[in-house]
């Protein structure tokens, strides 16, 4: 294997990697935040005891998520130098702000939390999370504004054979950015809320400690409502303003291959990209896909078969991964919605709660498969329509490259494997009583 | 060009932060086999380091992300020419972060063991490591003209770039060991005092050797023969070092620590100005070098860097300089009783 597909296979696993962390310190510090500031606020013991047993999962994954940060900040410069070579005059500068304005912050501050609970009253400590919680979702803007100019590069001109910054404002208000960052964060507080509500469940359908996790449920369950709900709605404008941006991926999307006006959306399609058509396609709703992307059903949408065949993501992954990110994220939507109708009886409904438990993984497969439709359908282009994945590695050895990827597999494995243990064992074990 | 040279120097003080700060953790996790005794100890050194050393761990991604920012070829052709190196810091990174967190949460002696292990590991490594990438950078590193490297890992470890390795982790174990000498107390105070004591000529004959070796190895002196007025720097850096070893006696271990602090600091800017204008120098051709100069952002983008920094950085310093206060006291044995300590 050459070095570029070596350096695909391990930043797409490292960044997977680190991404089954963030979604839940971006959600559950606001969570914790919260209880705690119910705390300070009622001086109920409850919710001091609730800060503390979720803000111990928090920290478990917390160091996870840090650790496995460093290693994509890293990697820009180790395994894509032609990249960085070529676009660090614009995307360099927003990863550095992103570490100046937001990971010195959380970073400083983490410390003062977990050790700060005798040295701070207990409205500065609540404040504290309060000032994580921004810190976290503020790094977010930062890295997913790098991310969508990667998607849809603005403000820049080529020059002097790279590409320089002329406009900053155009590249940090870019309306892709801007919906790009409401998708990835409400994906990541409807993880947080699920995960809350899942091990909730897990001690609820024991009958233990029912008062302090029916708060807990209840709490996490009108977080993950209001952005189950809201994904949906700016999850659709999203795709309306991919459809003009990158048409190339919004038709692997749909695996959409002739251009055609009242083009049709397929409950179910499988693509067959040899062949350019689509082996199995059911349930056509016609003139729907263009409603979707253009708001007409009349209008016309670009098909594959009219995008050079070299400039085509792969597009079983592609329309795979996006159609069941939007089945998954119905499923989210109508379970959040019948937790609010059961919020006073949730004792009562053993099956609902049973479904909760095993519900924790969907939202998590749900935001991995978001990252791939935007990665994978964003190929072959490292940056969109302006250099390509292929000419953006480092000229360095593919043995090198493979040694640090099995090096990767080997101890983010054992890392995984530790860190699901220590947080599953303290999940088992419960809140300290009171 | 003020632009350019103000951010050459701007990239030599982060670094030197993040040395400066990050120094003494790695100082401590190399210690803590030595000096950490029982299992008590072992708690009372991290919980030391505990509530700062993440934060301190940032400045390294800011130095990185600033040299991304700000001169991106260098970012690009000096981290794809360390490769190895740098995952191999990488790697002992994660490590220690993880591991910090990971060895208090089962109660067993051979999971302590085993993390404890990997804090001794992950920070050991990135001090020497760090000092030999260094010491490499100083004596220039084989790249063409299209900054593709023309060596290996073990390119790095010649003479020249071991001295550095070891210059850094003494310069590192000092800084630890002086840290211990306040934060702490009783038997460990005493142990973490002798160590200082001791490591102390180990490091004064690592930096002179380390001058000295510098004169044949590299170009370094040029710039200072150029302008004898940078000599200066030299002499703080040497004075510091010194007064690391007078405050020792005095028992004055804080004005120790803080003369170890800018002996580090006078370390790298010794390095940096006689680099200048390079910033990663080609040991084929001069002329490959990648300079302050051809190595650059655009103006556009420096300007706003320098906004970023010029509003951010004394921010940082404020509230790293507040939770440094509030946790200024000794760490005690009642400390460990503390239910969130490490
Ligand atoms: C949507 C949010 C998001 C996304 C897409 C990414 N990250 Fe991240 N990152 C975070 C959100 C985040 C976070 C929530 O701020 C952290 C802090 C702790 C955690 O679990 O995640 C984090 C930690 C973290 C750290 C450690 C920071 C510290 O020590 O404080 C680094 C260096 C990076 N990230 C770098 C990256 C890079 C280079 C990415 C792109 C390839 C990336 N992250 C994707
Ligand atoms: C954290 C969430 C993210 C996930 C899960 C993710 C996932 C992926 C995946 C799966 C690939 C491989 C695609 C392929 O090779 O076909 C990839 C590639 C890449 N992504 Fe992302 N990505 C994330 C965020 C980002 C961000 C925020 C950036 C930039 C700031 C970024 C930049 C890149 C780059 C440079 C590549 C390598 C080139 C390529 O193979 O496309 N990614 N990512
Ligand atoms: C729980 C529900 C969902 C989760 C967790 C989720 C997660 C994600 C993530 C993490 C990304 C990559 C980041 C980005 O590009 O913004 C993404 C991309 C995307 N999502 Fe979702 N999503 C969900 C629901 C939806 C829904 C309901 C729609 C549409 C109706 C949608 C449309 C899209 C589109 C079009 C992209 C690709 C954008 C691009 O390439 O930049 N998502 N999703």
């Amino acid at each position: 294997m050459d070095v570029v597909w070596l350096s695909r296979l391990q930043f797409a696993a490292a960044t997977m990697f680190h991404y089954l962390f963030v979604p839940l310190t971006l959600g559950l510090s606001i969570l914790l935040a919260w209880m705690e500031t119910r705390y300070v606020r009622t001086g109920d013991e409850t919710y001091l005891r609730m800060t503390k047993f979720w803000g111990k999962i928090f920290l478990i994954n917390f160091a996870l998520g840090i650790v496995t940060g460093i290693t994509l900040e890293f990697q820009f410069g180790t395994n894509w130098s032609r990249y960085s070579a070529y676009v660090g005059d614009v995307f360099g500068s927003l990863l550095a702000i992103e570490a100046t304005a937001a990971f010195f912050l959380e970073s400083t501050l983490i410390g003062v939390w977990v050790f700060g609970w005798k040295k701070l009253s207990a409205k500065a400590h609540a404040t504290v999370m309060w000032l994580i919680a921004f810190a976290s979702s503020l790094s977010a803007v930062w890295i997913i504004t790098a991310n969508a100019w990667m998607q849809h590069p603005v403000g820049y001109t080529i020059r002097d054979g790279r590409a320089e910054l002329v406009d900053f404002a155009a590249v940090i208000f870019s309306k892709f950015a801007i919906m790009e960052f409401f998708h990835t964060i409400s994906g990541a507080y409807i993880l947080s809320a699920f995960v809350v509500m899942g091990i909730s469940a897990y001690h609820l359908l024991k009958k233990q400690h029912v008062d302090f996790f029916t708060r807990s449920f209840n709490m996490a369950m009108v977080f993950g409502l209001v952005f189950s709900l809201f994904i949906i709605v700016e999850g659709d404008l999203h795709a309306v303003d991919l459809a003009v941006k990158q048409p190339a991926k919004l038709a692997a999307m749909e695996s959409h291959w002739e251009t055609s006006a009242r083009a049709p959306l397929y409950l179910f399609a499988i693509p067959d990209e040899k062949n350019e058509k689509n082996s199995i396609q059911i349930g056509a709703l016609p003139g729907l896909l263009s409603f979707l992307a253009f708001r007409d059903t009349n209008a016309v949408v670009k098909g594959l078969k009219d995008i050079p065949k070299d400039e085509r993501p792969p597009v079983l992954l592609t329309s795979f991964a996006f159609k069941a990110m939007v089945g998954l994220s119905m499923y989210l939507a109508l379970m959040s919605i019948l937790g609010w109708f059961k919020r006073n009886r949730l004792m009562e409904s053993p099956l609902y709660l049973k479904l909760m438990l095993f519900s924790i993984p969907i939202p998590y497969i749900a935001n991995e498969l978001g990252w791939m439709v935007a990665e994978v359908g964003r190929q072959p282009w490292i940056v969109y329509g302006l250099m390509k994945t292929s000419d953006a590695a480092s000229p360095v050895a593919g043995s090198q490259v493979l040694t640090s990827l099995v090096a990767f597999v080997l101890v983010y494995g054992l890392l995984g494997a530790v860190g699901f243990y220590l947080i599953s064992s303290h999940v088992k074990k419960g809140p300290a009583e009171s | 060009m003020t632009l350019q040279i103000t951010w050459f120097l701007l990239w030599g003080l982060l670094w030197a932060l993040f040395f400066m700060t990050d120094g003494f953790d790695f100082g401590v996790g190399t210690l803590l086999p030595f000096l950490g005794k029982t299992d008590d100890d072992k708690r009372m050194m991290i919980n030391t380091i505990g509530p700062t050393w993440n934060g301190n761990e940032v400045w390294l991604l800011t130095a990185g992300g600033v040299t991304f920012a700000a001169f991106p070829k260098v970012y690009a052709v000096m981290f794809s020419s360390l490769y190895s190196a740098l995952m191999l810091i990488l790697f002992a990174l994660i490590l220690r972060g993880v591991s910090f967190e990971f060895r208090g949460k089962v109660e067993s002696a051979s999971w302590r063991r085993f993390w404890d292990g990997c804090i001794f590991i992950g920070s050991a490594a990135p001090a020497v490591l760090f000092g030999v990438a260094f010491a490499n950078i100083f004596k220039g590193i084989p790249i063409d003209q299209n900054g593709v490297y023309h060596g290996n890992l073990l390119t790095l470890l010649n003479p020249y770039g071991l001295c550095g390795g070891i210059l850094f982790l003494f310069l590192f174990l000092q800084h630890g060991a002086l840290w211990l000498s306040f934060k702490t107390e009783k038997s460990l105070q005493q142990r973490a005092i002798q160590t200082a004591e001791r490591l102390w000529p180990i490091v004064l004959t690592a930096a002179v050797v380390f001058l000295v070796y510098s004169k044949f190895a590299t170009h370094l002196y040029d710039n200072y023969l150029n302008r004898p007025i940078l000599f200066l720097i030299i002499l703080v850096t040497v004075l510091a070092l010194l007064g690391v070893k007078f405050y020792l006696k005095k028992q004055c271990y804080v004005s120790a620590w803080i003369a170890s602090a800018i002996t580090i600091v006078g370390a790298t800017f010794y390095g940096v100005i006689g680099l200048f204008p390079c910033l990663f120098p080609s040991s084929i051709d001069p002329s490959f070098s990648l300079t302050a100069f051809n190595a650059s952002s655009s103006p556009l983008t420096l300007t706003i860097m320098l906004g970023v920094v010029i509003v951010f950085v004394p921010i940082i310093l404020a509230y790293q300089a507040w939770s440094y206060n509030l946790f200024k006291s000794k760490t005690t044995l009642e400390d460990l009783a503390y239910e969130d300590a490490y």
